[in-house]
């Protein structure tokens, strides 16, 4: 698919570089050219009906105090919502979990990954592709099945304690009902998901390195961390962008996982945004508040992947 | 993959003993860890099938295989236990049958067009589908059930179809356009100039070229859909919930009967983990391009 991919390429650049005339013969002519609009038109509908207007709608209803009862009054509160949300300590520590979990499910995968195709990417390695198959079950088995198995994990007769006592530490801890363990024992669940999207990710990545370049460090008599850093990661930067930004996404997002181990709990110990706009908006009848929850959490998750975007940009324009 | 088997022990051969053994090491070390890998990604799932098999009434230790394996457990799963499953698991089976070909068809057309057309503001408008590529549910759910609630759509299948396709179609487009956009410009200028317009050209010159990449985003949307949660929870009642959101309510509730629930657990994650074995390739392909070229 990549290959046919780049196939298509001179095609895109052609029908820019040449004049009207060839125009003509690549692309469909203006009059025709609105009957794209058409094609667009099922997609469209739905998603205008279904997303976009629902995010637009996030920003009203994050302006009024409404109780989400039908036929009750909303009252125009302008920001008073969002001075509420910003100074709730809850919702403050649901934000600071989230930043735990970009650790958990972002930097830990990330690096996890990275470490692992820079490693191993020059080696044949026997059963790659059953390793591959199995590392990356966990992106298409439901969370909330995920959740449970990793219930029976932490359990206090659970097999992390079973573990343990294989090395003489016994412990009959239930890690999700413990107020300083539930919030990083929810985490790893995270990196668990995560780390194996990444190692495959980061692996076919490095698959596609020049070997040339290679041997090109070795060849100035530079060690591993020379070909590391001048060669693999640089190779790895789109690979790189996209691991991370899935992974902020995810991290940010959780509400499947939380909600099947712990609710939020033990008290509000590993509360999220995801949990806290549910229990606002269908459990509180604070729609306000929960919109505004909701919108926080999106200006967060779509700053945060600019960010990423920015950071690891093509800066040298070696890499399409 | 190609894997050249024994070919390392035949250049081994040939180098210095010293190198042999850093060699010999370091591929230990590397078997190890990736042994280490998969095992910590399976240990979850075997313990979760463990404990399906403990006998109801034990208090269970997770990770162990029961001296009597209670297989019994899925029969009460499916038939007897705390919730409705087969029902539950229908009512899955049906969304992501109407969430497949509506998804799969709106986003072959808009990527159709993305794809081969040049129109004005068809850049913006892509840019625009693309939200949805970052936007969870969370962000919108809010007024999404306010809205299907207007629409008479809450506790109905098609209140979750809908947005589930509104979702889906971002990453459908922008993975059909990728295919349009590669596929030879040669053929539709031929077709052209017999005359055929666009929707004859969609129909008979590249869909019957198209459906490697249509049966991978089919098989993406039938695990997102079977998968999904939070929209199930919020707009479907107790009894018409989907599977995994069905399993999550009853979870957090009272848990009974322990085995019988991660027996549950397990004929829910089934189909799903059938349907990853039988294409692994595509589908870990499919995720993989969709994420980098996006």
């Amino acid at each position: 698919m990549s290959a046919s991919v780049t196939h298509g390429m001179p095609r895109t650049q052609l029908s820019k570089k040449s004049g009207p005339k060839s125009r003509k013969n690549f692309r469909f002519s203006w009059k025709e050219g609105y009957i794209g609009f058409a094609y667009l038109i099922p997609a469209g509908t739905l998603f205008v009906t279904f997303m976009l207007t629902p995010l637009i709608q996030t920003f009203n209803l994050s302006l009024w105090d409404w109780s989400g009862i039908q036929g009750a009054p909303a009252t125009w509160v302008g920001l008073d919502n969002y001075r509420q949300v910003l100074s709730d300590p809850e919702s403050l520590s649901a934000l600071s979990h989230s930043m735990v979990f970009i650790l958990t499910f972002c930097i830990i995968p990330v690096s996890l990954g990275i470490t692992f195709a820079a490693l191993f990417s020059r080696q044949k390695i026997a059963g790659l592709v059953f390793f591959r198959t199995v590392v990356f079950l966990p992106q298409v088995i439901a969370s909330v099945v995920i959740g449970i198995a990793w219930r029976w994990v932490y359990q206090d007769r659970g097999t992390l304690n079973q573990f343990l006592g294989f090395f003489g530490i016994e412990s009959t801890r239930g890690w999700l009902g413990d107020f300083d363990w539930a919030l990083p024992a929810v985490g790893v669940i995270g990196s668990w998901v995560m780390t194996g999207l990444c190692m495959v990710l980061f692996l076919s990545g490095v698959g596609r390195i020049d070997s040339d370049l290679y041997d090109a460090v070795k060849v100035d008599g530079g060690g591993a961390f020379r070909e590391f850093f001048s060669v693999t990661l640089p190779g790895l930067r789109p690979e790189l962008t996209v691991a991370t930004t899935i992974t902020i996404i995810a991290a940010l997002r959780t509400f499947d996982i939380v909600f099947v181990t712990t609710k939020g709990g033990p008290g509000k110990e590993t509360i999220v945004p995801g949990t806290e706009i549910y229990r606002l908006a269908f459990r509180e009848n604070a729609i306000g508040e929960a919109a505004t929850m909701a919108v926080v959490l999106a200006i967060i998750v779509f700053t945060l992947v600019r960010t990423v975007a920015w950071l690891l940009r093509d800066r040298d324009g070696i890499n399409t | 993959m190609t894997q050249a088997i024994g070919q390392p022990t035949v250049v081994r051969r040939t180098r210095t003993k010293k190198m042999d053994a850093r060699t010999f090491v370091f591929k230990v070390l590397m078997y190890a860890f990736l042994t280490m890998t998969a095992t910590i990604v399976l240990i979850p799932m075997i313990s979760l099938f463990t404990v399906s098999l403990q006998p109801a009434d034990a208090s269970t230790t997770s990770l162990s295989w029961p001296t009597n394996p209670d297989w019994e457990n899925y029969v009460i799963a499916w038939t007897k236990g705390d919730f409705p499953l087969p029902m539950l698991m229908l009512n899955s089976l049906l969304v992501a049958l109407a969430v497949v070909p509506i998804g799969v068809t709106v986003s072959v057309l808009a990527g159709y067009a993305f794809g081969t057309m040049k129109f004005p503001g068809s850049n913006i408008l892509f840019y625009i589908f693309m939200i949805g590529l970052v936007m969870p549910f969370e962000a919108t759910i809010v007024p999404l059930y306010y809205q299907l609630r207007s629409m008479g759509l809450i506790n109905n299948l098609w209140g979750v179809i809908l947005p589930q396709v509104a979702l889906f179609c971002a990453f459908g487009i922008f993975w059909m356009r990728q295919f349009f956009m590669a596929s030879p410009p040669a053929l539709v200028e031929a077709a052209r100039i017999d005359g055929a317009n666009s929707l004859r050209i969609l129909r008979s010159v590249l869909l019957p070229i198209a459906w490697p990449p249509v049966l991978t985003l089919a098989t993406l949307m039938f695990i997102w859909s079977w998968n999904e949660f939070l929209l199930s929870l919020v707009v479907l009642d107790r009894g018409t919930r989907t599977a995994p959101s069905g399993l999550g309510t009853f979870m957090g509730q009272w848990v009974s009967d322990i085995p019988a629930l991660s027996a549950a657990a397990i004929i829910i994650a089934l189909p799903t983990v059938l349907l990853y074995i039988a294409l692994n390739r595509k589908i870990i392909s499919g995720i993989l391009q969709g994420a980098v070229k996006g």
